[in-house]
């Protein structure tokens, strides 16, 4: 016997003005199951829910309508309400008379026919809830932080600061990400590696954080509060436990001539390296590309110079399970390597700058390892081609980035910060030198980042040219710069030294598949989408997966940091509870009906419906069938809309709901 | 092999030294080339600037022709010719209502599915492999700069054969027969082509810098694949030489007369005596 | 403002489409920077999109940078935004020459063209010797300067030595059918 209480909100004049809240109230009172119907200004407020609370108690009520704004405004105030009063929460529905109804239709007679339909349906279709009560998930207080740039230290300190264990993967022989490769930072001007280097260290000493370098993701299962993550950690061939980090096997190693990563091309390393010197662990890998014994079985040096006996030619990759209850991705970026061949035929292009072809053309990312007192030419800056001291320098902006032909859409955001650091960097150890920066619009929106602009202008000279450049050749050891400074309105040539493209920053390789394994979110570009833009930032549309960082857009350090400290807070929230609730609306299979056809598992686009099957005492199959993991499911509906045997339902939203609230129309 | 023609006014014109220089090599290939019967005027410059609905017509009309006389491929060693036909077939692939119009103003059926060919990419087709089979001369003494000008290589987005802004397709083919192509810049900067007679200043600022440029990178001579480039690099460097007082004496050949001679044909066979600077 | 009362339908449909063509350019100026006469123009290739864009179509056809254009496409090859600025400079042109604003100077291009265009309406192709005897002698009128007059007349002798002047141009068989075109252009 449906006993049913309806409560109609004005919501001050929001919906009384177009609304006659008190016929609709007549008129709701008559409808089967309701027991009674009343009104109120503000049902939301405190005397509106005491007004709700008492109703329950006098009128013994085993349901209810609130009809009043969006549920995602207020459900929950009114569901706590009843549940206060010892009714269960989902015996409540929302009738949303405001965004669909007054505020959106003005002539009051339609508006309150319409007000009364949307009444009738919330009531035929509470007489068909159940009373449900939330899913319990066990949560495994441990993280998962994927990426060891600024984002993911910060991520990975914050938690385990917290009390909780962490596990940091890095591709990377060593932490520290593109930051640690930084000269000095915006708009500052402090030295990045000494504001960098001591939280790498408190990293790599912390107890509670389990660090893999040179590592991979491998694989991720199970869902929030209980994953389980393999790490694939690469073949090192050298055994840090053993390894004191002398630096006697790379000394040793007579093969200097690779390219290294760090410095970006701009200098040299071993085939047996640390990628820079301050690195988290300061313990070599061997780079099997480049060494002689494993690619050719001669040489074997280091081992012999190796007085820990650490070297071990035979290392093999190791597959490790770790389980944790929450993913933080702060996988960063990389910029864009407008020389080579691209993986996407639009963004071909771009030979006009040369990059690739003139030594001297350089990215943003070179330049710092060219002015930084760790790079390869110890910090006094001297061009690729030649060594010499570049007397004048041509920074471009937008490379890439803006630009809808042939680059990306959008701005990379950093860049116009970075060439003023540049410029600045450049006028200090080049004191008769000249730096000019062509720009589209000067984008320095943050604390003291305008003046820092200003600065380089006013004192240090650098000439900004509003404009791009077109072309760029050599000729006679000068790279001939064809731009435009269109607020002179004319053509500019600048015979320049060295050229700095500021590249789009794009995400880190292989972002895509790792968001795939994740199950996140990602747009055109590979950046990963966050939840919402606004209002849940760092969180993802799976769930206890968060993001921090430049894999989600273009950002710098400050920004990054601060992300990283959010997402590091939201897992602290996830741990502070001992068990993970859940809402119950979601899906469930009727495993009798079911007949295996696994349309749904494919259709899901959280991955929550797993194969599995039934079998008796004795172990025999009898039958296979869809089955929903509760942690995961986010109760969409998708499956119930292909089950073609009608046998996927959705909690709360049932089929038979759904067909009485469409009957109450008619 | 059998392949549509269209020549264009240059070639027909003081630029004949060109088709005898194609006609011979081409034909020293095994390459019979069909002239398209009553073909018209692609309208050059003078139709793109003073009416945009022309630039599409008068190339629409020989695109018409070739495909009433079921060409699948023609050339126009010309590159303004290939140009103003490309980007006129482009248009019409494009929009329906436009082939429709520009049917009913050429009085001819269109589909705009002709292929418009440069004189690259025919050497291109036959391959490589198969020039340097015929091949009974080496150039080795040849340094040239390749030089592609504008409509060879631009608009990217309807002509699509090699890079725009590094071309090579022109180095390829000449190494391969034996020339040492040097590296420079001005492979794909203008020369002022069609303003040779209206604009003179601006025709000699631009081939002198492409002249001097092809020097200073150790070139011994331009090859060009356009007519125009051909006029305002060869005739008119004498011009040029008077008017910056600097002796340029820099040879300029037509593709075909490289090949052609890498093939084992006398200079005078393709025209080359013919030229402006290479005769006294 | 270009929609004053000398413009007639033709006019706006020409600058209906500068305005479409010209829509989606954000400034950027990589189409003045490449430009290879940049450096003579009056008014760089951005700037006169800008005029376009701002409803100065009469400004943007007055200026002299649109007869320096070679057509060599390297603006619209290298936009950022696709903007077709090459086909800009060609409706300004169009445009330009509709409303007559071409300096005597400027005229001389325009001379050529429409020599150029007459010549094909009437023979289908191009007839070289007749094309450079109306333009010497239209351009004379225009802007009565001798040393044109005369210009390239050594070439002349030079030419026929190589076998590179045809006294009679061809034609076209179905010459018809070019006037029809011509007609139905409008030209």
């Amino acid at each position: 016997m449906a006993r049913i209480g309806v409560f109609i909100c004005w919501c001050g004049e929001n919906i009384s003005r177009h609304v006659d809240v008190e016929k609709l109230a007549e008129q709701c009172a008559h409808l089967p199951g309701v027991r009674c119907c009343l009104t109120y200004k503000y049902m939301c407020s405190e005397p509106g829910q005491n007004l709700i609370r008492e109703k329950i108690r006098e009128e013994r009520l085993n349901g209810m309508v609130v009809a009043s704004c969006s549920p995602h405004m207020h459900l929950k105030t009114f569901r706590k309400a009843a549940e206060a009063e010892g009714l269960n929460p989902y015996l409540v529905e929302m009738a949303n008379i405001r965004e669909h109804c007054s505020w959106v239709h003005h002539d009051v007679k339609a508006a309150t026919a319409k007000a009364a339909d949307l009444i009738r349906m919330a009531v035929a279709k509470v007489r068909r809830n159940h009373a449900l009560s939330p899913i319990r998930v066990p949560l495994t207080k441990r993280a998962l932080v994927i990426g060891g740039g600024v984002a993911g230290i910060q991520a990975a300190l914050d938690i385990a600061d917290a009390g909780h264990e962490v596990v940091l993967v890095e591709r990377e022989p060593s932490i520290g990400g593109k930051m640690a490769g930084l000269s000095e930072t915006f708009p500052t001007l402090d030295c990045s590696q000494c504001i960098l280097t001591p939280r790498m260290v408190e990293v790599g000493q912390h107890p509670n954080i389990r660090l893999y370098t040179y590592s991979d993701v491998e694989a991720v299962e199970g869902y929030v509060g209980n994953f389980s993550v393999t790490i694939r950690k690469r073949a090192r061939y050298v055994d840090i436990s053993k390894c004191t980090g002398c630096g006697a096997c790379w000394n040793a190693c007579p093969n200097k001539k690779t390219p290294s990563e760090f410095d970006f091309g701009m200098g040299k390393r071993s085939a047996i390296y640390v990628p820079f010197p301050q690195a988290v662990p300061a313990r070599p890998v061997i780079d099997a590309n480049a060494c002689t014994m494993l690619t050719k079985g001669k040489c074997g040096l280091c081992a012999k110079k190796c007085a820990a006996g650490a070297i071990n030619f035979k290392d093999q990759d190791e597959l490790i399970t770790e389980k944790v209850g929450a993913i933080v991705v702060a996988t960063g970026y990389k910029l864009w390597d407008i020389g080579k061949e691209q993986e996407n035929a639009k963004l071909a292009g771009y030979g006009e700058y040369g990059y690739g072809t003139y030594k001297d053309v350089i990215n943003s990312l070179q330049f710092e390892r060219l002015v930084s007192a760790s790079g390869p030419t110890g910090g006094e800056l001297r061009r690729p081609s030649d060594g010499a001291v570049p007397k004048t320098v041509v920074f471009i902006s937008c490379v890439g980035s803006r630009d809808n032909a042939k680059g990306m859409s959008y701005c990379s955001k950093i860049c116009c910060m970075y060439n003023a650091k540049h410029t600045m960097l450049y006028k200090h150890k080049v004191h008769d030198g000249q730096a000019h920066v062509f720009y589209m619009d000067i984008r320095a929106g943050g604390k003291n980042y305008d003046e820092f602009v200003r600065r380089a202008i006013e004192q240090d000279g650098a000439q900004y040219h509003r404009g791009r450049v077109s072309k760029i050749t050599e000729e006679n050891g000068k790279l001939i710069v064809r731009g435009v400074d269109t607020l002179a309105g004319e053509p500019v040539t600048i015979e320049a030294d060295l050229v700095v493209l500021a590249t789009a920053m794009r995400p880190a390789d292989g972002v895509e598949t790792l968001a795939q394994k994740l199950n996140v979110g990602y747009d055109e570009y590979g950046f990963l989408s966050e939840s919402h833009p606004k209002l849940r930032p760092v969180e993802t549309n799976a769930a206890g997966v968060f993001v921090c960082g430049a894999c989600q857009g273009p950002k710098d350090i400050p920004e990054s940091v601060a992300q990283a400290s959010a997402a590091a807070g939201k897992v602290q929230v996830m741990f502070s509870r001992e068990e993970i609730t859940r809402e119950p609306e979601i899906a469930s299979i009727d495993e009798r009906m079911c007949a295996a056809c696994f349309t749904c598992v494919r259709a899901c686009p959280y991955n929550a419906i797993e194969r599995a099957e039934i079998r008796d005492r004795a172990g025999r199959l009898i039958k296979r069938t869809a089955r929903v993991n509760p942690g995961l499911c986010m109760g969409c509906g998708t499956c119930v809309a292909v089950c073609p045997s009608k046998s996927a339902e959705l909690e709360g939203f049932t089929e038979q709901q759904v067909y009485a609230m469409v009957e109450s129309l008619g | 092999m059998n392949i549509g023609y269209y020549p264009g006014c240059a070639l027909h014109g003081s630029s004949n030294d060109y088709e005898q220089s194609v006609r011979a090599c081409l034909g020293a290939l095994g390459v019979n080339l069909c002239e398209l019967d009553d073909w018209i005027c692609c309208g050059a410059t003078a139709a793109h600037s003073l009416n945009h609905k022309l630039a599409v017509a008068l190339p629409a009309r020989s695109l018409a022709i070739a495909e009433r006389d079921g060409y699948d491929d023609l050339l126009a060693p010309c590159p303004m010719c290939s140009a103003q036909l490309i980007k006129a077939r482009t248009a019409l692939a494009r929009d329906r209502a436009l082939r429709e119009e520009i049917a009913a103003t050429v009085e001819l059926p269109l589909e705009g599915r002709t292929e418009v060919l440069n004189l690259i990419q025919i050497f291109q087709r036959i391959g490589l492999e198969r020039l340097k089979s015929r091949a009974t001369r080496s150039l080795n003494e040849f340094k040239p700069a390749c030089y592609y000008g504008c409509l060879l290589v631009r608009p990217p987005q309807a002509l699509r054969f090699d890079d725009c802004e590094h071309p090579t397709s022109m180095e390829t083919l000449l190494s391969e027969l034996g020339a040492a192509p040097v590296e420079w810049n001005f492979k794909t900067e203008c020369c002022g082509a069609g303003l040779t007679m209206c604009n003179e200043r601006t025709v000699l600022d631009l081939s002198h810098k492409i002249i001097s440029n092809a020097a200073a990178h150790g070139a011994n001579c331009i090859v060009v694949a356009c007519p125009m480039c051909h006029v305002n690099l060869d005739m008119k460097q004498a011009d040029i030489e008077r008017h910056y007082g600097i002796r340029h004496a820099m040879k300029v050949y037509y593709l075909s007369d490289l090949v052609g001679m890498a093939l084992g044909l006398h200079e005078n066979e393709l025209g080359v005596n013919r030229h402006f600077v290479s005769t006294p | 403002m270009s929609n004053e009362s000398t413009n007639t339908p033709k006019h706006d449909a020409i600058e209906q489409m500068a305005r479409e063509l010209a829509r989606d350019c954000y400034q950027c100026g990589k189409c003045s920077a490449g430009c290879p006469v940049g450096e003579r123009m009056d008014v760089v290739p951005n700037r006169l999109i800008r005029l376009i864009q701002l409803g100065h179509m009469a400004k943007a056809a007055a200026a002299g940078a649109i007869w320096e254009c070679v057509s060599c496409q390297t603006c619209t090859a290298r936009c950022p935004q696709n903007v077709d600025c090459a086909a800009i400079m060609d409706a300004l042109r169009e445009f330009s020459v509709l409303r007559g604003t071409a300096s005597p100077e400027q005229n001389r291009t325009v001379i050529f063209q429409r020599a150029f265009l007459d010549n094909i309406r009437r023979y289908g192709r191009l007839n070289e010797v007749e094309l450079i005897g109306r333009f010497k002698t239209k351009a004379f009128l225009n802007d009565l300067s001798i040393p044109m007059l005369f210009k390239d007349a050594l070439l002349g002798p030079q030419m026929i030595r190589r076998g590179k002047f045809h006294l009679r141009g061809e034609k076209v068989r179905d010459r018809d059918v070019v006037t029809r075109i011509f007609e139905k252009c409008n030209q």
